[in-house]
Protein backbone atom coordinates (compact mmCIF):
# COMPACT_ATOMS: atom_id res chain seq x y z
CA UNK A 1 0.00 0.00 0.00
CA UNK A 2 1.33 3.25 -0.98
CA UNK A 3 2.14 6.25 1.51
CA UNK A 4 -0.79 8.34 1.94
CA UNK A 5 -0.78 11.52 0.35
CA UNK A 6 -1.35 14.01 2.96
CA UNK A 7 -3.27 16.89 3.63
CA UNK A 8 -1.57 19.94 0.88
CA UNK A 9 -1.39 23.60 2.31
CA UNK A 10 -1.82 26.39 -0.65
CA UNK A 11 -0.75 29.87 -0.03
CA UNK A 12 -2.08 32.63 -2.19
CA UNK A 13 -1.33 35.94 -1.26
CA UNK A 14 -5.06 38.05 -0.62
CA UNK A 15 -5.28 41.10 -2.48
CA UNK A 16 -3.58 40.44 -5.70
CA UNK A 17 -4.03 43.48 -8.54
CA UNK A 18 -4.18 43.11 -12.07
CA UNK A 19 -0.98 41.85 -13.55
CA UNK A 20 0.81 41.65 -10.82
CA UNK A 21 2.62 38.44 -10.49
CA UNK A 22 2.53 36.45 -7.09
CA UNK A 23 3.98 33.47 -5.30
CA UNK A 24 2.19 30.58 -4.97
CA UNK A 25 3.34 28.01 -2.51
CA UNK A 26 2.33 24.74 -1.84
CA UNK A 27 3.58 22.18 0.79
CA UNK A 28 1.82 18.58 1.26
CA UNK A 29 2.44 15.87 3.62
CA UNK A 30 4.62 13.13 2.67
CA UNK A 31 7.24 10.59 3.03
CA UNK A 32 9.29 10.74 0.01
CA UNK A 33 10.70 7.22 0.38
CA UNK A 34 13.65 7.21 -1.84
CA UNK A 35 14.05 3.92 -2.32
CA UNK A 36 17.34 3.76 -0.57
CA UNK A 37 17.04 3.15 3.07
CA UNK A 38 16.76 -0.16 4.38
CA UNK A 39 14.79 -1.67 7.38
CA UNK A 40 15.85 -3.40 10.42
CA UNK A 41 16.37 -6.77 8.75
CA UNK A 42 18.32 -5.04 6.26
CA UNK A 43 15.64 -5.10 3.21
CA UNK A 44 15.31 -2.05 0.91
CA UNK A 45 12.22 -0.04 1.74
CA UNK A 46 10.89 0.15 -2.02
CA UNK A 47 10.50 3.93 -3.36
CA UNK A 48 7.25 5.77 -2.84
CA UNK A 49 7.45 8.92 -3.95
CA UNK A 50 4.85 11.80 -5.16
CA UNK A 51 6.27 12.13 -8.83
CA UNK A 52 3.98 14.97 -10.10
CA UNK A 53 2.87 18.13 -9.17
CA UNK A 54 0.06 20.12 -11.42
CA UNK A 55 -0.99 23.54 -11.22
CA UNK A 56 -3.90 24.04 -13.63
CA UNK A 57 -5.76 27.52 -13.75
CA UNK A 58 -9.37 27.54 -14.91
CA UNK A 59 -8.60 24.29 -16.48
CA UNK A 60 -5.15 24.72 -18.13
CA UNK A 61 -1.64 23.69 -16.57
CA UNK A 62 0.37 26.65 -16.00
CA UNK A 63 2.79 25.03 -13.65
CA UNK A 64 4.22 21.99 -13.51
CA UNK A 65 7.02 19.51 -11.93
CA UNK A 66 8.14 16.13 -12.78
CA UNK A 67 9.65 15.17 -8.71
CA UNK A 68 12.60 12.66 -7.83
CA UNK A 69 13.17 10.96 -4.63
CA UNK A 70 15.78 13.76 -4.19
CA UNK A 71 13.04 15.86 -3.73
CA UNK A 72 12.68 16.40 0.63
CA UNK A 73 9.95 15.13 2.70
CA UNK A 74 6.86 16.94 2.89
CA UNK A 75 7.50 18.64 -0.61
CA UNK A 76 7.71 22.49 -0.16
CA UNK A 77 7.04 23.93 -4.22
CA UNK A 78 6.48 27.48 -4.44
CA UNK A 79 6.19 28.71 -7.86
CA UNK A 80 5.11 32.64 -9.95
CA UNK A 81 2.06 33.46 -11.13
CA UNK A 82 0.81 36.41 -13.42
CA UNK A 83 -2.10 37.25 -11.98
CA UNK A 84 -4.34 38.95 -14.91
CA UNK A 85 -8.41 37.51 -14.46
CA UNK A 86 -9.70 35.64 -11.53
CA UNK A 87 -10.68 32.42 -11.15
CA UNK A 88 -10.16 28.90 -9.80
CA UNK A 89 -7.17 26.91 -9.31
CA UNK A 90 -6.32 23.75 -8.77
CA UNK A 91 -3.64 21.90 -7.33
CA UNK A 92 -2.84 17.91 -7.84
CA UNK A 93 0.06 16.10 -6.21
CA UNK A 94 0.75 12.01 -8.26
CA UNK A 95 2.50 9.49 -6.47
CA UNK A 96 4.15 6.90 -8.00
CA UNK A 97 1.26 4.58 -7.84
CA UNK A 98 -0.51 6.65 -9.75
CA UNK A 99 -2.99 8.23 -6.99
CA UNK A 100 -3.68 11.57 -6.66
CA UNK A 101 -4.81 14.30 -4.20
CA UNK A 102 -5.77 17.96 -5.23
CA UNK A 103 -6.64 21.08 -3.60
CA UNK A 104 -8.84 23.92 -4.79
CA UNK A 105 -8.11 27.95 -4.67
CA UNK A 106 -9.63 30.75 -5.38
CA UNK A 107 -7.93 33.64 -6.79
CA UNK A 108 -9.85 36.79 -6.48
CA UNK A 109 -8.34 40.10 -8.10
CA UNK A 110 -8.64 43.22 -5.52
CA UNK B 1 23.34 36.33 23.40
CA UNK B 2 25.99 35.31 20.77
CA UNK B 3 27.66 31.41 21.30
CA UNK B 4 31.61 31.65 22.49
CA UNK B 5 33.73 31.23 19.55
CA UNK B 6 34.45 34.55 17.18
CA UNK B 7 34.25 32.32 13.90
CA UNK B 8 30.61 31.09 13.99
CA UNK B 9 29.13 29.62 11.25
CA UNK B 10 26.18 32.68 10.91
CA UNK B 11 28.86 35.04 11.69
CA UNK B 12 30.54 34.17 8.17
CA UNK B 13 27.34 33.71 6.56
CA UNK B 14 26.11 37.05 7.69
CA UNK B 15 29.18 38.21 5.27
CA UNK B 16 27.90 36.88 2.68
CA UNK B 17 24.03 38.12 3.10
CA UNK B 18 21.63 39.21 4.76
CA UNK B 19 18.78 37.06 5.56
CA UNK B 20 18.04 33.78 3.00
CA UNK B 21 20.46 31.92 0.58
CA UNK B 22 22.99 33.65 -1.26
CA UNK B 23 24.11 33.24 -4.92
CA UNK B 24 26.14 30.33 -5.30
CA UNK B 25 29.61 31.05 -7.67
CA UNK B 26 29.18 29.01 -11.17
CA UNK B 27 31.80 26.08 -11.12
CA UNK B 28 33.90 26.27 -13.98
CA UNK B 29 32.00 24.01 -16.67
CA UNK B 30 34.80 21.76 -17.74
CA UNK B 31 35.25 20.26 -14.32
CA UNK B 32 33.72 16.45 -14.81
CA UNK B 33 30.72 15.42 -14.14
CA UNK B 34 29.65 11.71 -12.56
CA UNK B 35 29.09 9.57 -15.28
CA UNK B 36 25.37 9.11 -14.03
CA UNK B 37 25.28 13.23 -14.05
CA UNK B 38 26.91 13.69 -17.49
CA UNK B 39 24.34 10.90 -19.06
CA UNK B 40 21.59 12.97 -17.88
CA UNK B 41 23.09 16.42 -18.67
CA UNK B 42 23.56 14.95 -22.26
CA UNK B 43 20.14 13.65 -22.61
CA UNK B 44 18.53 17.10 -21.87
CA UNK B 45 21.32 18.70 -24.17
CA UNK B 46 20.05 16.40 -26.85
CA UNK B 47 23.32 17.63 -29.05
CA UNK B 48 22.45 21.22 -28.37
CA UNK B 49 25.23 23.21 -26.71
CA UNK B 50 24.32 24.98 -23.44
CA UNK B 51 25.24 27.99 -22.94
CA UNK B 52 26.39 30.65 -19.70
CA UNK B 53 24.70 33.12 -18.11
CA UNK B 54 20.90 33.95 -17.30
CA UNK B 55 20.66 31.47 -14.43
CA UNK B 56 20.68 32.05 -10.86
CA UNK B 57 21.21 29.27 -8.41
CA UNK B 58 20.33 29.94 -4.64
CA UNK B 59 21.02 27.18 -2.60
CA UNK B 60 22.86 27.39 1.26
CA UNK B 61 26.96 27.37 1.19
CA UNK B 62 26.70 24.91 3.62
CA UNK B 63 24.28 22.93 3.96
CA UNK B 64 22.87 22.22 7.65
CA UNK B 65 21.44 19.30 6.86
CA UNK B 66 21.39 17.50 3.50
CA UNK B 67 17.90 15.95 4.02
CA UNK B 68 16.29 19.58 3.21
CA UNK B 69 18.26 21.93 1.34
CA UNK B 70 16.25 24.68 0.43
CA UNK B 71 17.23 25.88 -3.46
CA UNK B 72 15.57 28.58 -5.63
CA UNK B 73 16.12 29.13 -8.89
CA UNK B 74 15.60 31.76 -11.38
CA UNK B 75 15.84 32.43 -14.61
CA UNK B 76 16.27 35.64 -16.83
CA UNK B 77 13.46 35.47 -19.34
CA UNK B 78 10.26 37.62 -20.54
CA UNK B 79 8.19 34.70 -20.19
CA UNK B 80 5.90 35.58 -23.00
CA UNK B 81 4.63 33.21 -25.55
CA UNK B 82 7.35 34.03 -28.11
CA UNK B 83 10.07 33.86 -25.23
CA UNK B 84 9.88 31.79 -22.13
CA UNK B 85 11.26 29.11 -20.54
CA UNK B 86 9.74 26.16 -21.19
CA UNK B 87 11.71 23.44 -18.59
CA UNK B 88 13.98 24.15 -15.97
CA UNK B 89 15.95 20.36 -15.15
CA UNK B 90 17.76 20.33 -12.11
CA UNK B 91 20.37 17.19 -11.47
CA UNK B 92 22.78 16.52 -8.40
CA UNK B 93 25.90 15.05 -9.43
CA UNK B 94 26.91 12.93 -6.64
CA UNK B 95 23.06 11.58 -5.17
CA UNK B 96 22.67 8.01 -5.85
CA UNK B 97 20.74 9.10 -8.89
CA UNK B 98 21.35 12.86 -10.50
CA UNK B 99 17.87 13.80 -10.98
CA UNK B 100 16.54 16.40 -8.73
CA UNK B 101 13.44 17.74 -10.28
CA UNK B 102 12.33 18.98 -14.04
CA UNK B 103 9.71 22.25 -13.79
CA UNK B 104 7.53 22.57 -16.58
CA UNK B 105 6.95 26.46 -17.03
CA UNK B 106 4.12 28.45 -19.13
CA UNK B 107 4.15 32.08 -19.85
CA UNK B 108 1.31 31.92 -17.28
CA UNK B 109 4.10 32.32 -14.83
CA UNK B 110 5.12 35.44 -15.90
CA UNK B 111 8.24 35.10 -13.96
CA UNK B 112 10.90 31.78 -14.29
CA UNK B 113 11.56 31.28 -10.69
CA UNK B 114 11.07 28.64 -8.46
CA UNK B 115 11.80 27.75 -4.87
CA UNK B 116 11.67 23.67 -3.42
CA UNK B 117 13.59 21.94 -1.18
CA UNK B 118 15.81 18.88 -1.97
CA UNK B 119 18.16 16.40 -0.09
CA UNK B 120 22.18 15.86 -1.23
CA UNK B 121 23.68 12.97 -0.04
CA UNK B 122 26.99 14.76 0.34
CA UNK B 123 28.89 17.79 -0.81
CA UNK B 124 28.58 18.01 -4.60
CA UNK B 125 27.65 20.24 -7.74
CA UNK B 126 24.04 21.21 -8.71
CA UNK B 127 23.47 21.40 -11.94
CA UNK B 128 20.63 23.56 -13.60
CA UNK B 129 19.84 23.72 -17.41
CA UNK B 130 17.21 26.20 -18.64
CA UNK B 131 15.68 25.28 -21.90
CA UNK B 132 14.02 28.38 -23.74
CA UNK B 133 10.57 27.90 -26.17
CA UNK B 134 12.98 28.80 -29.01
CA UNK B 135 15.02 25.55 -28.37
CA UNK B 136 17.83 27.21 -26.58
CA UNK B 137 19.41 26.11 -23.75
CA UNK B 138 21.34 27.33 -20.92
CA UNK B 139 23.25 25.89 -17.97
CA UNK B 140 24.85 26.65 -14.55
CA UNK B 141 26.48 24.46 -11.81
CA UNK B 142 27.25 25.26 -8.42
CA UNK B 143 28.96 23.45 -5.38
CA UNK B 144 26.84 23.16 -2.04
CA UNK B 145 28.56 21.87 0.67
CA UNK B 146 26.43 19.43 2.60
CA UNK B 147 28.41 17.97 5.99
CA UNK B 148 28.31 15.32 8.05
CA UNK B 149 26.95 16.63 11.63
CA UNK B 150 28.31 15.15 15.12
CA UNK B 151 25.62 14.21 17.13
CA UNK B 152 25.30 11.55 15.12
CA UNK B 153 25.09 13.28 11.59
CA UNK C 1 33.15 26.52 81.18
CA UNK C 2 33.63 28.65 78.10
CA UNK C 3 34.89 25.65 76.09
CA UNK C 4 31.58 23.74 76.86
CA UNK C 5 29.32 26.95 76.11
CA UNK C 6 31.22 27.11 72.31
CA UNK C 7 30.61 23.35 71.96
CA UNK C 8 26.97 24.23 73.16
CA UNK C 9 26.92 27.06 70.77
CA UNK C 10 28.02 24.90 67.95
CA UNK C 11 25.77 22.02 68.18
CA UNK C 12 22.79 24.73 68.17
CA UNK C 13 24.36 26.04 65.49
CA UNK C 14 24.40 23.18 63.57
CA UNK C 15 20.60 22.10 64.73
CA UNK C 16 19.55 25.34 63.55
CA UNK C 17 21.67 24.38 59.86
CA UNK C 18 19.94 20.94 59.94
CA UNK C 19 16.29 22.45 60.90
CA UNK C 20 16.93 24.93 57.87
CA UNK C 21 18.05 22.43 55.38
CA UNK C 22 14.57 20.53 55.89
CA UNK C 23 12.83 23.08 55.86
CA UNK C 24 13.61 23.87 51.90
CA UNK C 25 16.32 22.28 50.15
CA UNK C 26 18.68 25.59 48.69
CA UNK C 27 17.43 26.65 45.21
CA UNK C 28 19.97 25.09 42.48
CA UNK C 29 22.64 27.15 40.91
CA UNK C 30 21.90 27.07 37.09
CA UNK C 31 25.21 26.37 34.84
CA UNK C 32 24.28 28.65 32.12
CA UNK C 33 22.10 31.88 34.00
CA UNK C 34 21.24 33.43 30.54
CA UNK C 35 20.70 30.82 28.50
CA UNK C 36 20.49 30.57 24.70
CA UNK C 37 17.78 29.59 22.62
CA UNK C 38 18.97 26.77 19.72
CA UNK C 39 17.96 28.99 17.21
CA UNK C 40 20.57 31.48 17.86
CA UNK C 41 22.92 27.75 16.93
CA UNK C 42 20.72 27.90 13.53
CA UNK C 43 21.80 28.55 10.47
CA UNK C 44 19.69 31.28 8.85
CA UNK C 45 18.14 29.38 6.29
CA UNK C 46 16.76 26.65 8.91
CA UNK C 47 15.30 29.84 10.84
CA UNK C 48 13.60 31.31 7.75
CA UNK C 49 12.04 27.69 7.19
CA UNK C 50 11.15 28.12 11.33
CA UNK C 51 9.94 32.06 10.90
CA UNK C 52 7.60 31.05 8.56
CA UNK C 53 4.04 29.25 9.63
CA UNK C 54 3.63 28.65 5.89
CA UNK C 55 7.05 27.49 4.91
CA UNK C 56 7.29 25.31 8.33
CA UNK C 57 6.64 20.92 8.05
CA UNK C 58 5.36 21.25 12.12
CA UNK C 59 2.69 22.74 11.28
CA UNK C 60 1.34 19.61 9.09
CA UNK C 61 1.38 18.11 12.61
CA UNK C 62 -0.65 21.22 14.03
CA UNK C 63 -3.04 20.77 11.59
CA UNK C 64 -3.64 16.92 12.55
CA UNK C 65 -3.15 17.85 16.34
CA UNK C 66 -5.97 20.14 15.75
CA UNK C 67 -8.36 17.78 13.84
CA UNK C 68 -7.70 15.06 16.40
CA UNK C 69 -8.35 17.88 19.44
CA UNK C 70 -11.76 17.50 18.15
CA UNK C 71 -12.60 14.26 16.99
CA UNK C 72 -14.51 12.28 19.09
CA UNK C 73 -12.34 8.97 20.43
CA UNK C 74 -13.07 6.35 22.69
CA UNK C 75 -15.83 4.83 25.09
CA UNK C 76 -17.13 7.80 26.63
CA UNK C 77 -17.50 9.33 23.39
CA UNK C 78 -15.55 12.72 24.05
CA UNK C 79 -13.19 14.62 21.86
CA UNK C 80 -10.32 16.51 23.81
CA UNK C 81 -12.82 19.49 23.13
CA UNK C 82 -15.60 18.11 24.84
CA UNK C 83 -13.87 19.10 28.15
CA UNK C 84 -11.05 21.65 27.24
CA UNK C 85 -13.26 23.42 24.39
CA UNK C 86 -10.91 25.90 22.25
CA UNK C 87 -7.19 24.82 22.62
CA UNK C 88 -6.33 28.37 21.78
CA UNK C 89 -7.70 29.60 25.23
CA UNK C 90 -7.57 26.60 27.66
CA UNK C 91 -4.09 25.25 26.39
CA UNK C 92 -2.12 28.69 26.48
CA UNK C 93 1.04 28.14 28.77
CA UNK C 94 0.15 24.54 29.50
CA UNK C 95 3.33 23.82 27.88
CA UNK C 96 5.55 26.57 29.08
CA UNK C 97 4.79 24.84 32.44
CA UNK C 98 5.23 21.05 31.80
CA UNK C 99 6.77 18.83 32.77
CA UNK C 100 4.59 19.65 36.29
CA UNK C 101 4.22 17.63 39.48
CA UNK C 102 1.04 15.16 39.02
CA UNK C 103 -0.83 15.53 42.49
CA UNK C 104 -2.82 12.43 42.52
CA UNK C 105 -0.04 10.21 40.21
CA UNK C 106 2.83 12.23 43.23
CA UNK C 107 4.93 12.40 40.44
CA UNK C 108 6.27 14.98 37.32
CA UNK C 109 4.58 14.28 33.78
CA UNK C 110 5.40 15.22 30.71
CA UNK C 111 2.79 16.79 28.37
CA UNK C 112 2.73 13.72 26.24
CA UNK C 113 2.10 11.38 29.40
CA UNK C 114 -0.75 14.23 30.24
CA UNK C 115 -2.38 12.97 27.44
CA UNK C 116 -2.01 9.63 27.39
CA UNK C 117 -3.66 10.30 31.12
CA UNK C 118 -6.54 12.33 29.82
CA UNK C 119 -7.41 9.49 27.03
CA UNK C 120 -7.20 6.53 29.18
CA UNK C 121 -8.49 7.82 31.97
CA UNK C 122 -11.29 10.19 30.97
CA UNK C 123 -12.11 9.24 27.21
CA UNK C 124 -11.40 5.83 27.78
CA UNK C 125 -9.22 5.73 24.78
CA UNK C 126 -6.02 3.95 24.22
CA UNK C 127 -2.57 5.31 25.21
CA UNK C 128 -0.89 6.69 22.16
CA UNK C 129 2.81 5.09 21.85
CA UNK C 130 5.10 7.85 22.68
CA UNK C 131 6.68 10.30 19.93
CA UNK C 132 4.20 8.12 17.45
CA UNK C 133 2.48 10.95 14.60
CA UNK C 134 -0.11 10.81 16.22
CA UNK C 135 0.57 12.27 19.77
CA UNK C 136 3.16 14.34 18.37
CA UNK C 137 0.72 15.81 16.49
CA UNK C 138 -1.86 16.48 19.40
CA UNK C 139 1.63 17.78 21.63
CA UNK C 140 2.68 20.17 18.47
CA UNK C 141 -0.39 21.43 18.22
CA UNK C 142 -1.17 21.90 22.48
CA UNK C 143 2.38 23.48 22.53
CA UNK C 144 1.85 26.07 19.73
CA UNK C 145 -0.93 27.79 22.00
CA UNK C 146 2.78 28.32 24.64
CA UNK C 147 4.64 29.90 21.71
CA UNK C 148 6.18 32.82 22.65
CA UNK C 149 5.34 32.72 26.21
CA UNK C 150 8.37 32.01 28.65
CA UNK C 151 9.17 27.93 30.08
CA UNK C 152 7.67 28.37 33.66
CA UNK C 153 8.00 24.92 35.43
CA UNK C 154 7.64 24.45 39.31
CA UNK C 155 10.69 22.53 40.70
CA UNK C 156 9.05 23.26 44.34
CA UNK C 157 7.84 21.05 46.78
CA UNK C 158 7.20 17.45 46.29
CA UNK C 159 8.53 18.10 42.81
CA UNK C 160 11.71 18.66 43.74
CA UNK C 161 12.99 14.82 44.14
CA UNK C 162 12.29 14.20 40.27
CA UNK C 163 14.04 17.51 39.36
CA UNK C 164 17.05 16.23 41.70
CA UNK C 165 17.00 12.93 39.82
CA UNK C 166 16.98 14.85 36.64
CA UNK C 167 19.52 17.20 37.52
CA UNK C 168 21.71 14.21 38.53
CA UNK C 169 21.33 12.14 35.08
CA UNK C 170 22.15 15.05 33.38
CA UNK C 171 25.63 15.26 35.32
CA UNK C 172 26.41 11.40 35.22
CA UNK C 173 29.25 10.51 32.38
CA UNK C 174 28.02 7.58 30.66
CA UNK C 175 28.26 5.70 27.41
CA UNK C 176 31.45 4.77 25.87
CA UNK C 177 32.58 7.81 25.06
CA UNK C 178 31.88 8.76 28.72
CA UNK C 179 30.08 12.04 28.84
CA UNK C 180 27.68 14.07 30.68
CA UNK C 181 25.22 15.97 28.71
CA UNK C 182 26.86 19.08 29.61
CA UNK C 183 29.93 17.56 28.17
CA UNK C 184 28.86 19.34 24.82
CA UNK C 185 25.99 21.44 26.27
CA UNK C 186 27.60 23.08 29.12
CA UNK C 187 31.41 22.81 28.37
CA UNK C 188 31.16 23.35 24.50
CA UNK C 189 28.58 25.46 23.21
CA UNK C 190 29.93 27.80 20.71
CA UNK C 191 32.08 24.95 19.18
CA UNK C 192 31.52 22.94 16.71
CA UNK C 193 31.57 19.15 16.80
CA UNK C 194 32.71 17.97 13.29
CA UNK C 195 30.45 20.39 11.19
CA UNK C 196 28.19 20.29 14.22
CA UNK C 197 27.56 24.13 15.76
CA UNK C 198 27.10 22.69 19.45
CA UNK C 199 23.60 24.68 20.98
CA UNK C 200 23.40 24.80 25.16
CA UNK C 201 20.57 21.91 24.56
CA UNK C 202 17.80 24.06 25.36
CA UNK C 203 14.32 22.19 25.38
CA UNK C 204 12.69 25.02 24.32
CA UNK C 205 12.01 24.34 21.21
CA UNK C 206 10.13 20.82 21.49
CA UNK C 207 8.16 18.86 19.77
CA UNK C 208 10.39 20.33 16.73
CA UNK C 209 11.06 19.83 13.29
CA UNK C 210 13.89 17.99 13.28
CA UNK C 211 15.80 18.28 9.30
CA UNK C 212 17.37 15.16 9.58
CA UNK C 213 14.44 13.01 10.19
CA UNK C 214 11.98 14.77 8.20
CA UNK C 215 9.50 14.96 11.12
CA UNK C 216 8.40 16.40 14.31
CA UNK C 217 10.37 14.78 17.24
CA UNK C 218 9.40 14.88 20.54
CA UNK C 219 12.22 16.18 23.32
CA UNK C 220 12.52 12.50 24.22
CA UNK C 221 13.53 11.41 21.20
CA UNK C 222 16.18 13.48 20.76
CA UNK C 223 17.83 12.51 24.41
CA UNK C 224 17.26 8.99 22.96
CA UNK C 225 19.57 9.70 20.27
CA UNK C 226 21.96 12.24 22.38
CA UNK C 227 22.79 8.73 24.76
CA UNK C 228 23.44 6.77 21.15
CA UNK C 229 25.12 9.47 19.95
CA UNK C 230 27.91 8.93 23.01
CA UNK C 231 27.59 5.21 22.63
CA UNK C 232 25.63 4.67 26.27
CA UNK C 233 22.76 3.14 26.10
CA UNK C 234 19.53 5.21 26.22
CA UNK C 235 16.83 4.33 28.56
CA UNK C 236 13.10 4.28 26.96
CA UNK C 237 11.53 6.83 26.05
CA UNK C 238 8.52 7.70 28.32
CA UNK C 239 10.14 6.39 31.11
CA UNK C 240 11.06 7.84 34.55
CA UNK C 241 14.57 8.86 33.89
CA UNK C 242 14.44 10.48 31.10
CA UNK C 243 10.64 12.26 32.20
CA UNK C 244 12.99 13.62 35.09
CA UNK C 245 15.95 14.63 33.09
CA UNK C 246 13.08 16.23 30.59
CA UNK C 247 12.00 18.03 34.05
CA UNK C 248 15.53 19.30 34.81
CA UNK C 249 16.36 20.43 31.07
CA UNK C 250 12.86 22.54 31.18
CA UNK C 251 14.21 24.28 34.19
CA UNK C 252 17.41 24.69 32.80
CA UNK C 253 15.53 26.87 29.67
CA UNK C 254 13.23 28.52 32.34
CA UNK C 255 12.34 32.08 31.01
CA UNK C 256 13.35 31.32 27.30
CA UNK C 257 10.55 31.64 25.03
CA UNK C 258 8.41 28.53 24.22
CA UNK C 259 9.25 28.41 20.47
CA UNK C 260 7.18 25.00 19.67
CA UNK C 261 6.99 24.31 17.07
CA UNK C 262 10.81 25.33 16.07
CA UNK C 263 13.34 24.03 13.06
CA UNK C 264 16.54 22.34 14.01
CA UNK C 265 18.77 20.21 11.81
Amino acid sequence: MAAPIGQPRVRLPAQVRAGEIIEIRTLISHVMETGQRRDQAGAVIPRDIIRRFEAKFEGETVFAMDLAPAISANPYIAFPFKAERPGRFEFTWTNDAGESRSATQDLRLA
Amino acid sequence: MIPRTNTTRRGVLALAAAGAAISLLPVPATAQLSAGAQAAVDRVRNNRTAQEGRITLRAPPIAENGNTVPIAVSVESPMTAADHVARIHVFADKNPTPDVATFHLTPACGRAQLDTRIRLGQTQDLIVLAEMSDGSLFMTRAEVKVTIGGCGG
Amino acid sequence: MRKVAVVGFGIAALMAAVALAQVAPPPPQRAIPDPVSGRQFATPETLAIQDDDFLNPAFLWVEEGEEAWNRVEGTAGQSCASCHNDARETMRGVRARMPAYHPRLQRVVTLEQQVNICRTERMGAPALPIDSRPLNAITTYIALQSRGMPVNVDISGPARPFFDAGERFYNTRRGQLDMRCGSCHEDNYGRYLRADLLSQGMSNGFPTYRLKEQRVISLQFRLQGCVNDVRGEAPPMGGEEFTNLEFYLAWRAQGLPVESPSVRR
